[in-house]
């Protein structure tokens, strides 16, 4: 395993080894949520309403309870009443109560022997709907004439007499807006639209679940935050959460989607009422896009005050967002506070309103909001770069944030690289590569604040000198390599002696998700930490066994020495040694480490692409695409490298393809893979990466996320490209051949 | 409904099992025969998550009828290591770290098996064109398309 660049002193940090889960996940042994099955178990299916909004009158179920093979049947009336704030809009997402608020929603869930039963009970239940008006899009779901979807939903924020489908308002800055705007030599305001899309994961959300009479359950399922499924369900239920035994199973991608429940606290109801049989519960693809968290869908404003040099002097965005009819879903918070994220401007004005339309209800998707922000912020940027004759990279240097500045957002920056990436792209080969006729290049930088979250390790030191280490945070794309690798380079032993399992809710205190870019920083600084407990613990065993201080003990190369000549000549003591000894020697040695850990390093990215517009159909060809982002330091420079190229395939699909469809019935128009089309292989080219190490120093190994960024300036950069290509601006989402065809011929009248 | 009684041969071994004529290929894999290493990503033949060979062809199987697969040989990814050690395809998607969530992998893995029996020199684009049905959300399919090209190298010089 060679490293990548022999910049560090490390011994394994840097290299590429294989993952320690890799040999399930190829050869099909891998447990994902749906392939875990019990004794006795049943198998459930969800009755979802066809309207976007109605008033429920009468849920009939005799006919699926007579068919045979039906256990149970749950409906709203079954579960747990007055609750209030986030439980309550849970418990109403996952099983409606008087209304169903969009095309998808759970009204009733049957549990059966087989899954055709289930299936056939669902068609068997009968819902009398009293269909209402509803309402789809953002910018309609403002009209003075729409209807009003929850009267009462809007907050304290909201000021008297704003629009009734405004449940929360936003504004923030500083500096002098009108002075800023004044000092510009070009002022541009321009309007953007971005679709909702959603995460696209390939698994389905799936669960298997228990509940007894006794209020004891357990449940199986594919999530990234299993102790947020536990907290959701117990909420939703009336459980306490110390009886939900939640493991979680391999993932099979979550992007933010998995961080919330959308049906297990059906299953575990179903269970409890089939006298606690164990029951399944599977989405279809169709109950995936009409019924979990694609993100909001946004209408923004954008004005920005620029000099003749590149020197931005004020900007102003207003930001409409709609994220269903559950308040708080909406990323407009994250979008504002990441729209100017990346530059150092005068004077800032943030505003933005949370929009409440007939949507299910939007989730958490790899940096929420701020690909919207962006596409916004960044285009503008470029169209002014454009009249000014200005160089994109050049001028994005010349605003570009640096450690001290204070954020658009508020705090001050650490230690951050987006100079770096912006002089990576610069002197890349992409970036002066010829082009020839209908293509384009465009650049677009984007930003992620990072998270360091709730987080609880413990870690285990074997009989033989090997170590587990115990974390709650699911492997979404290679953590368990990256966490292996700090801690055998922490104990100073190899990659393969070390086993990271991610084990269930009673098994660590508290932990959060694996979201936020968080869980190769959190859960790896938390496993360093437990290391060096460990470590500790070791020195002070060899120092009973030498008779000298533990003071006078120090680890290197994975054993004890004495520190210095003055603390005696002893062999040193190897952690295999020290390990076989332990049960004699004061008992078994660990180390944990608990903590809500600061020191986050925040994540900047820029992209270059190239594109080719064909004008005679509008379809948009990627011709090549860069990546460059810092990472504080890559772990396991193969998995930043798939983050960095992921995340940019799923940007460009949001940008080029993507997007939830409603007709004017209110109902999801493109509910399967089909008509949501993401991006297949031969769409793209190779995805170029360049990881750019600006150290956290945050971190003990240096790290920063690295998840989420990626996503974020793809969706700019191509409308930059697609601009440069054939002159056509396309300021709505996706880009789609039909859209940038109308425009072109519109541009050549 | 009336079940059928099906044989068939999966992996080089006979089964036997009762198929409700609606139960796909996948159901049949992944629910009665403990197969669960095929994936059901769509239930519609968009995504190439239950990629199997039925007869050396490659299907999806969440699109076949277990009753279809009466006298037919299936080939799933269980059964695609040797006895020891893995397929060149397998190794380097490990080695090339072609894989993040692993969900999409197995029919992925499958996919290009069939390729390269019939292609065993495919240009980018043929591979890429060829892995168009199967969708993969976590990777951008780059270190995907370079570790199959790699295992075409790598079995046209065992060869």
């Amino acid at each position: 395993m060679p490293k990548d660049e022999a910049k560090t002193a490390y011994r394994l940090i840097g290299t590429r080894p294989l993952r320690p889960d890799g040999l399930d996940k190829v050869t099909g042994r891998a447990r994902y949520g749906a392939d875990m099955s019990a004794p006795n178990m049943l198998w459930a299916a969800v009755v979802r309403s066809p309207h976007a909004h109605a008033r429920i009158i009468r849920i009939d179920a005799t006919a699926a309870l007579v068919l045979p093979g039906v256990k149970a049947v749950i409906t709203r009336a079954d579960l747990p009443t007055g609750k209030t704030g986030e439980a309550a809009d849970l418990q109403d997402n996952t099983l409606a109560g008087e209304f169903a608020y969009y095309d998808g929603h759970a009204v009733a869930a049957i549990a059966a022997t087989s899954q055709l039963i289930a299936q056939d009970a669902a068609k068997l239940i009968v819902v009398d709907y009293e269909i209402l008006p509803h309402v789809t899009d953002v910018d309609a779901a403002l009209l003075p004439g729409a209807p009003i979807i929850r009267p009462g939903i809007a907050d304290h924020s909201v000021p008297e007499g704003s629009h009734g489908n405004i449940a929360r308002s936003i504004d923030f800055g500083h500096g002098d807006l009108d002075a800023g705007f004044a000092e510009a030599d070009l002022v541009m305001e321009n309007s953007y639209r971005t679709e909702a899309t959603h995460q696209g994961y390939i698994e389905p959300h799936a669960c298997l679940a228990q509940l007894g009479e006794d209020g004891k359950g357990e449940m199986f399922v594919c999530t990234q935050g299993h102790w947020y499924i536990r907290r959701m369900c117990s909420a939703v239920l009336g459980l306490d959460a110390a009886q939900l035994r939640v493991t979680p199973s391999e993932i099979g991608g979550g992007f933010g989607g998995k961080t919330t429940i959308f049906m297990e606290p059906l299953a575990l109801a179903l269970s409890k009422k089939a006298g606690g049989r164990p029951v399944k519960l599977v989405m279809s693809r169709s109950e995936v896009l009409r019924a979990t968290g694609p993100t909001a869908s946004a209408s923004m404003d954008v004005k920005l005050g620029m000099k003749k040099d590149g020197t931005l002097t004020a900007g102003k965005v207003m930001f409409r967002m709609q994220g269903g009819v559950y308040p708080g879903m909406s990323p407009v918070g994250e979008a504002l506070s990441c729209a100017f994220a990346c530059y150092d401007i005068p004077a800032v004005l943030h505003e933005g309103v949370e929009v409440i339309a007939n949507r299910p209800k939007a989730a958490a998707y790899r940096a929420p909001g701020s690909p919207m922000a962006a596409y916004a912020v960044e285009s503008l940027l470029d169209e002014m770069c454009r009249k000014l004759g200005l160089d994109p990279i050049e001028t994005r240097l010349k605003n570009a944030v640096k450690e001290g500045v204070k954020a658009s957002y508020g705090p001050k920056y650490a230690v951050i690289g987006l100079v770096e990436t912006l002089e990576a792209a610069k002197a890349h080969p992409n970036y002066s590569a010829p082009l020839g006729p209908n293509q384009g290049r465009g650049v677009a930088s984007g930003f992620w604040f990072n998270h360091g979250g709730e987080t609880s390790v413990s870690l285990a030191i074997g009989e033989d000198g090997t170590a587990t280490v115990s974390v709650g945070t699911p492997d979404v794309g290679g953590s368990r390599a990256s966490l292996a690798l700090m801690t055998a380079e922490t104990l100073g032993i190899a990659y393969e002696n070390v086993r990271v399992n991610i084990v269930e809710t009673g098994a660590l205190g508290v932990n959060e998700p694996s979201h936020g870019s968080r869980a190769t920083f959190a859960s790896g600084k938390a496993a360093v930490e437990a290391a060096h407990a460990a470590i500790k613990e070791m020195c002070k065993r060899a120092a009973a066994e030498w008779g000298i201080d533990a003071e006078a003990v120090e680890w290197d190369n994975g054993a004890a020495q004495p520190a210095g000549p003055n603390a005696g000549k002893f062999p040193p003591l190897s952690i295999a040694e020290i390990a076989a000894k332990m049960g004699s020697t004061g008992g078994p040695i660990s180390g944990h480490h608990e903590s809500t850990p600061g020191g986050v390093g925040a994540s900047f990215g820029t992209h270059v692409v190239d594109v080719e517009v064909d004008p005679e159909t509008g379809h948009t060809t990627v011709l090549r695409y860069l990546v460059v982002q810092d990472a504080g330091r890559a772990i396991h420079p193969a998995y930043v490298e798939g983050q960095f190229q992921g995340g940019a395939v799923q940007g460009i699909g949001w940008a080029l393809n993507e997007e939830y469809i409603y007709g004017a019935d209110g109902r999801l128009q493109n509910p399967i893979f089909l008509d949501y089309r993401m991006p297949v292989a031969s769409d793209l080219p190779m995805i170029d990466t360049v990881i750019v190490e600006v150290p956290n120093p945050g971190h003990p190994y240096g790290v920063r996320g690295v998840g989420e960024t990626g996503i974020t300036p793809p969706l700019p950069a191509l409308a930059n490209a697609i601009q440069a290509a054939v002159g056509v601006r396309l300021r709505s989402l996706p880009m789609t051949p039909p859209k940038i065809l109308a425009a072109i011929k519109r541009a050549r009248g | 409904m009336t079940k059928h009684h099906v044989t068939t041969t999966v992996n080089g071994e006979i089964v036997e099992f009762l198929a409700d004529p609606r139960n796909t290929l996948l159901d049949v894999l992944r629910n009665q025969l403990d197969l669960t290493g095929s994936k059901e990503g769509c239930g519609t033949g968009d995504c190439g998550a239950c990629s199997v060979l039925l007869d050396g062809v490659l299907v999806s199987s969440c699109l076949v009828l277990g009753v279809e697969a009466t006298g037919k040989t299936i080939d799933t990814i269980e059964g695609m290591a040797p006895a020891v050690g893995l397929h060149p395809l397998q190794r380097q998607f490990l080695e090339h770290a072609a894989l993040q969530c692993g969900f999409c992998t197995p029919g992925i893995l499958i996919a290009a098996k069939a390729l390269l029996a019939k292609n065993p020199d495919p240009t980018e684009v043929e591979v890429r064109y060829w892995l168009a049905g199967n969708l993969c959300r976590c990777t951008g399919y780059d270190k995907i398309v370079r570790a199959v090209m790699d295992a075409a190298a790598e079995m046209r010089g065992a060869a």
